[in-house]
């Protein structure tokens, strides 16, 4: 018999091998190692964020904040490489840092005060579109020739595939959240917050730095997707990746991890990340589809998840 | 035995809450390889004894030694650390992990810098086989059954090189078979020289298994004793002190009663997985206290005849009509109320006045559309206030700002504002200091003798004693034994719960 | 000033009401004449009346949300539901639908309709409410760019458009809305023992079981409640521009409309709740907006200002935070 609590995974897997063939089926160049890569290509800093709202979801919580703190990302390091002539290397450490000390901030309230995490990151949500559009309303390009290298970089697999160097990123990103999730204290701390609070605190788990390690790998997270989401764009705005928060939500979802935290895993929000590129994949092939229905379709995905998460946790 | 030492003495420990003193310069001393039960009756300072010893609340004042060396753990990691560890009633683990990491977790060995679940898996499996389970380590921990999840709770505690182990009422919700196999084990640990405090409501476990006895009374300590010399009913009157003698004159007094009217009568009752089909009549009038250990079926009588849970067989009268209840709703219309025995958690309304958590059954019964005016609001909050002597100033004051008393006599007066002719009691004195206790028995015996019908149940015997006029004694989910007039003691009622 | 204090009920008010007669009074000092009223043509004007005008939807939307939030729930949907309803109205409109009880009907119905999802779902699935929304809030602007076919739609329709700039007793018919609802909710909570059943489900979900409160009929209600409510300030929102913006209407408003109960000193863990509480923090945050501009800080301040305004609320909702601040007033009591 499988392990009950595989089967969301298994769920979510068979979805993407099913949602890939019916498209590889109905279009001649759907079904290739191009298309697929492309989907990492495409959503790479989406799941780089998802990897983050992963770890806080399985802890119980929720960060809203993932998709401000992107923009902010963008916009901070636009200002500082185009405006003060920095060199990104240096940027960069410099946003991950302040990233990481944004969330860090964020659960601290959390567990200090013992607010809910929506409603703190929320107020992170707006602190961050807030800051980003105080530096700059408007648009700032970045122009580097450390840009124009990184988008340049990248293999050339068999079958016109390319993995590019935000691909690159991602499936690093990918491999270490993993092993962080299942082969550090730090990931078993993280499924045992999600699984009670109480019992964790009384076998010695420490709460407070827990739960501000679980914030602050989020924010990172979201502060390298920023980075990532840069190489796309070249540019950075105080209203970039409006709503990747909800995305990566719905992709932790639609990868077999419960809401209500405690189980699920980290590959889960890669193939839940990946059926969302499916999806939206499809729509652009198909031509006459238009492009809300990929908020439809993620709508009723999401409710047949989490309706199915409910009749599992009964069914136990 | 006598020869060994103290492997923890805790000396003129002092706690104080916000208007609580709850402990008052209590000494135990714990030896090695010994089973030493803590016993008290609730309220008397047991838990927050055990909080202080685990690391949970702070003292403040007194010593606590572990092998003679001072100790000040701040929290539970630092007293595990230190070698206490603690078991709880409703198992304190994680029930999404897997049984091993549940065992390792915070201690799992490495490999190369990353866990080794190998090895965790293998070790696991290893230490459960000392503990008579055969079982797969790797599945979740929710998988298995509270026994189950008891002993590996245990085994977890002793294998973080424990000294000493403390078993906050492990039994309430083992099965018989259940509670020899960790009898076992305990004697198994006391064998190796661990010393274990023993935390039970179980008179009957206390001598199958303890050598010694600490009795807390009112946040004191009452004495330390050996389990073999001292008889049960000096132990009794240890745990309950004088009150016992002025209960114990009340017995038998409504004994010899003529036939009243019945109320209530239950024809084979029941509920799969809660209830086996059980008989019940309640006169008119009539205090029928149910008598039973946690998890007898006390409980789940009591929310089947109230309708929270809907019975599969049988059939209930009430005052002469057939019911059949799907809501709670319907038997509050019929006329019952039930006092549930979680107060906290079933009972109040928290952030909510004393006035609104008084009126509301009322307001139910009469349905949302009619709104009892403020001022009737306020009159009835008043008159209960003052009738049952609730302690407080202001009927605007949330409840939860009471003490658990003024709590439960809220709730009291929430059900009798609702004018019942049933009224069902689960635990009612549970977790309420000795003087509202008194008042709450007082106030039973009031209210049937102005023709209210009551159910009680209760694990207090002598409490049962003092005021039922019937008691029905449950065990497994089953009545095993209706008694009556004289047969109404401590003693037949402990024989009924203990009888094969 | 003692009753006042002693009485649990109206201190809550003490903290909200200080707080908006304090921006009401910076804004005195900035400008003067921002209390000025003129009678014109039989209507009010001045900047009072402005942010009357301008806290409308978001009022509309407190109140749904006030009891939402009084059962332990929370609905992030509110801004996807008001898109939906201004899209339908509009599509109604379009397709020469003249009767306004029509197109008004047809916009609560879809308000409905998603309130009665979010609802079942919470209510009847129980799933946790910040997830049973969040599929609407997700679906709900898909479903309203649908209707739209992805344009938007522009309409004129003359007694529709009254909803959002017509004038009733000299205000804005926004504000008269805001009344009539208030007034409705108000009565319908207060003058029967609903509200009272609200706040018993979202004080204690399980002791309201065992006292016979259909908590699941209770939530399904407070959700329709708060679907109506965004409906009606899409509709008003639509009726103002006269167009349907599926990607723009209402969005972000579920935020303000959160942060306008919470303001109003309500706890997101459920139970007490006011509506006029809510309303006043409807209006703070209207009010803040308005004193950040005529202030003369740049409106890019707004975001800013106004987390810092929701992080120093939830601060001082918190028991922790109150104990250190008094051990902290304590300390330099001592020292000072």
């Amino acid at each position: 018999m499988v392990n009950r609590k595989f089967i969301p995974l298994i769920v979510t897997c068979c979805l993407f091998f099913l949602l890939f063939g019916i498209g590889s089926v109905q279009f001649e160049s759907f079904g290739t190692p191009r298309v697929f890569f492309n989907l990492l290509t495409d959503n790479a800093f989406l799941i780089i964020a998802a990897v983050g709202m992963t770890f806080v979801i399985l802890s119980g919580g929720i960060d809203l904040s993932v998709g401000a703190v992107i923009a902010l990302t963008g916009v901070i390091s636009s200002v500082l490489i185009s405006q003060y002539n920095w060199h990104p290397l240096v940027v960069f450490p410099v946003v991950l840092l302040l990233g990481t000390g944004f969330g860090a901030a964020m659960g601290a309230l959390i567990y200090v005060y013992k607010l809910q995490p929506f409603i703190v990151t929320l107020a992170g949500m707006f602190l961050a579109r807030g800051l980003a559009s105080v530096i700059s309303e408007e648009s700032i390009p970045i122009t580097h020739e450390f840009y124009d290298a990184v988008s340049m970089f990248g293999f050339e697999l068999p079958g016109g595939a390319w993995i590019g160097s935000s691909t690159i990123i991602c499936l690093v990103v990918l491999v270490i959240a993993i092993i962080a999730a299942h082969y550090t204290r730090f990931g078993g701390r993280v499924y045992a917050l999600g699984g009670d609070n109480n019992s964790a605190a009384l076998m010695g788990v420490p709460l407070a730095s827990t739960t501000i390690a679980i914030y602050a790998t989020s924010s990172f997270l979201a502060t390298l997707s920023g980075i990532v989401y840069s190489f796309y764009t070249f540019s950075g705005y105080s209203l970039a990746a409006v709503g990747v928060e909800l995305d990566a939500i719905a992709a932790v979802v639609i990868g077999g991890t419960l809401l209500t935290g405690g189980y699920g895993y980290v590959i889960g929000t890669l193939v839940g990340v990946l059926i969302m590129g499916v999806v939206q994949t499809y729509i652009s092939f198909d031509g006459t589809l238009s492009s809300w229905w990929t908020k439809i379709v993620i709508g009723v995905l999401l409710f047949c998840f989490i309706a199915m998460q409910r009749a599992l946790s009964r069914a136990q | 035995m006598s020869t060994t030492t103290a492997v923890l003495q805790l000396r003129g420990i002092q706690k104080k809450f916000p208007g609580v003193h709850a402990l008052k310069g209590v000494d135990f001393t714990l030896r090695t390889g010994e089973i030493h039960a803590l016993l008290g009756e609730n309220g008397a300072g047991k838990s927050t004894l055990i909080k202080v010893m685990t690391g949970v609340y702070t003292r403040d004042g007194g010593d606590i030694l572990l092998e003679g060396k001072p100790i000040f753990p701040s929290n539970t990691g630092d007293a595990q650390a230190l070698g206490i560890s603690t078991v709880y009633q409703e198992v304190n683990l994680l029930p999404n992990l897997s049984v091993a990491h549940n065992i390792f977790l915070g201690r799992e060995p490495k490999r190369w810098g990353l866990i080794d679940w190998k090895t965790i898996n293998r070790q696991s499996h290893a230490l459960l086989k000392d503990y008579d389970l055969d079982i797969d380590v790797t599945r979740p921990l929710s998988s298995y059954s509270i026994a189950v999840q008891q002993l590996i709770a245990i085994a977890r505690g002793v294998d973080m090189s424990a000294k000493v182990l403390i078993l906050d009422e492990p039994t309430a919700s083992l099965d018989a078979d259940e509670v020899q196999s960790l009898f076992r084990i305990m004697r198994s640990l006391k064998e190796r020289g661990i010393g274990i405090v023993f935390v039970t409501h179980f008179l009957d476990q206390v001598y199958a298994v303890c050598d010694r006895i600490t009795i807390l009374r009112n946040a004191e300590l009452v004495g330390e004793f050996d389990a073999a010399t001292l008889s049960r009913p000096e132990l009794v009157g240890h745990m309950l002190g004088k009150e016992l003698a002025a209960l114990e004159e009340r017995m038998h007094q409504t004994a010899g009663e003529q036939q009243r009217p019945s109320a209530l009568k239950l024809t084979q009752v029941g509920r799969a997985g809660s209830l086996e089909p059980i008989d019940l009549q309640v006169a008119q009038g009539e205090v029928v206290g149910l008598a039973g250990l946690l998890g007898s079926g006390r409980t789940e009588l009591c929310r089947l005849i109230f309708g929270v849970d809907k019975k599969q067989t049988g059939t209930v009268i009430f005052h002469g009509k057939d019911i059949h209840l799907s809501s709670t709703k319907e038997a509050i219309d019929l006329g019952m109320g039930l006092c549930p025995e979680d107060r906290k958690h079933d009972g109040i309304l928290g952030p909510l006045s004393i006035r609104e958590n008084i009126i509301l059954a009322q307001q139910i019964k009469q349905g949302w559309w009619r709104f009892i005016p403020r001022k009737q609001q306020n009159a009835i909050a008043e008159k209960y206030v003052k009738d049952i002597n609730i302690a407080t100033s202001d009927i605007e004051k949330p409840i939860e700002q009471l003490s658990g008393g003024n709590q439960q006599k809220v709730i009291l007066a929430r059900w009798l504002a609702s004018n019942p002719s049933l009224l069902i009691l689960d635990e009612p004195t549970r977790g309420i200091d000795i003087g509202a206790h008194a008042e709450i028995i007082k106030l039973i015996r009031q209210l049937c003798d102005q023709g209210l019908s009551l159910i009680v149940a209760s694990s207090e015997l002598e409490e049962l004693v003092a005021f039922s006029d019937k008691v029905v004694v449950l065990r497994d989910r089953k009545k095993v034994a209706e008694l009556t007039g004289a047969d109404i003691q401590p003693d037949t009622i402990m024989r009924a719960i203990a009888s094969a | 000033m003692n009753a006042l204090l002693s009485n649990p009920q109206l201190r809550r008010y003490i903290w909200p009401v200080a707080g908006l007669l304090l921006l009401l009074l910076i804004n005195l000092v900035i400008s003067p004449e921002f209390f000025n009223l003129t009678f014109k043509d039989g209507r009010f004007y001045g900047s009072l009346i402005d942010v009357l005008n301008r806290a409308a939807p978001i009022a509309l939307l407190a109140i749904g949300m006030t009891l939402v939030i009084a059962t332990g729930g929370v609905d992030l949907s509110v801004g996807s539901v008001m898109a939906i309803a201004g899209a339908v109205s509009a599509y109604l409109i379009v397709s020469g639908v003249d009767s306004l009880t029509v197109i008004i009907a047809g916009g609560l119905a879809a308000g409905l309709v998603g309130g009665m999802i979010n609802g079942v779902l919470v209510g009847y699935l129980n799933i946790q409410p910040i997830v049973a929304t969040l599929i609407l809030m997700v679906a709900g602007r898909g479903v309203a760019q649908l209707i739209n076919e992805g344009q938007i739609v522009t309409f004129q329709h003359e007694a529709f458009s009254f909803l959002g700039t017509g004038y009733f007793l000299g205000l804005p018919f926004p504000v008269v809305l805001v009344i009539i609802t208030f007034v409705l909710v108000q009565l319908l909570m207060r003058r029967t023992a609903l509200g009272l059943y609200v706040e018993a489900v979202g004080a204690n979900a399980s002791a309201s079981r065992y006292l016979g409160i259909n908590a699941k009929a209770i939530k399904l209600s407070v959700y329709c409640l708060a679907g109506l409510c965004a409906a009606l300030a899409g509709m008003i929102a639509a009726a103002d521009i006269k167009g349907s913006d599926a990607n723009n209407a209402g969005l972000w408003l579920e935020l303000d409309a959160i942060l306008a109960v919470v303001i109003g000193g309500a706890s997101l863990m459920g139970g007490r709740f006011s509506l006029l509480l809510s309303i006043i923090g409807a209006l703070i945050i209207q009010t803040l907006t308005v004193t950040i501009i005529m202030s003369g800080i740049p409106p890019k301040f707004n975001l800013l200002i106004k987390a810092s305004a929701i992080i120093l609320v939830l601060l001082m909702q918190s028991p922790r935070f109150q104990q250190q601040l008094s051990s902290l007033m304590l300390w330099r009591k001592r020292h000072g």
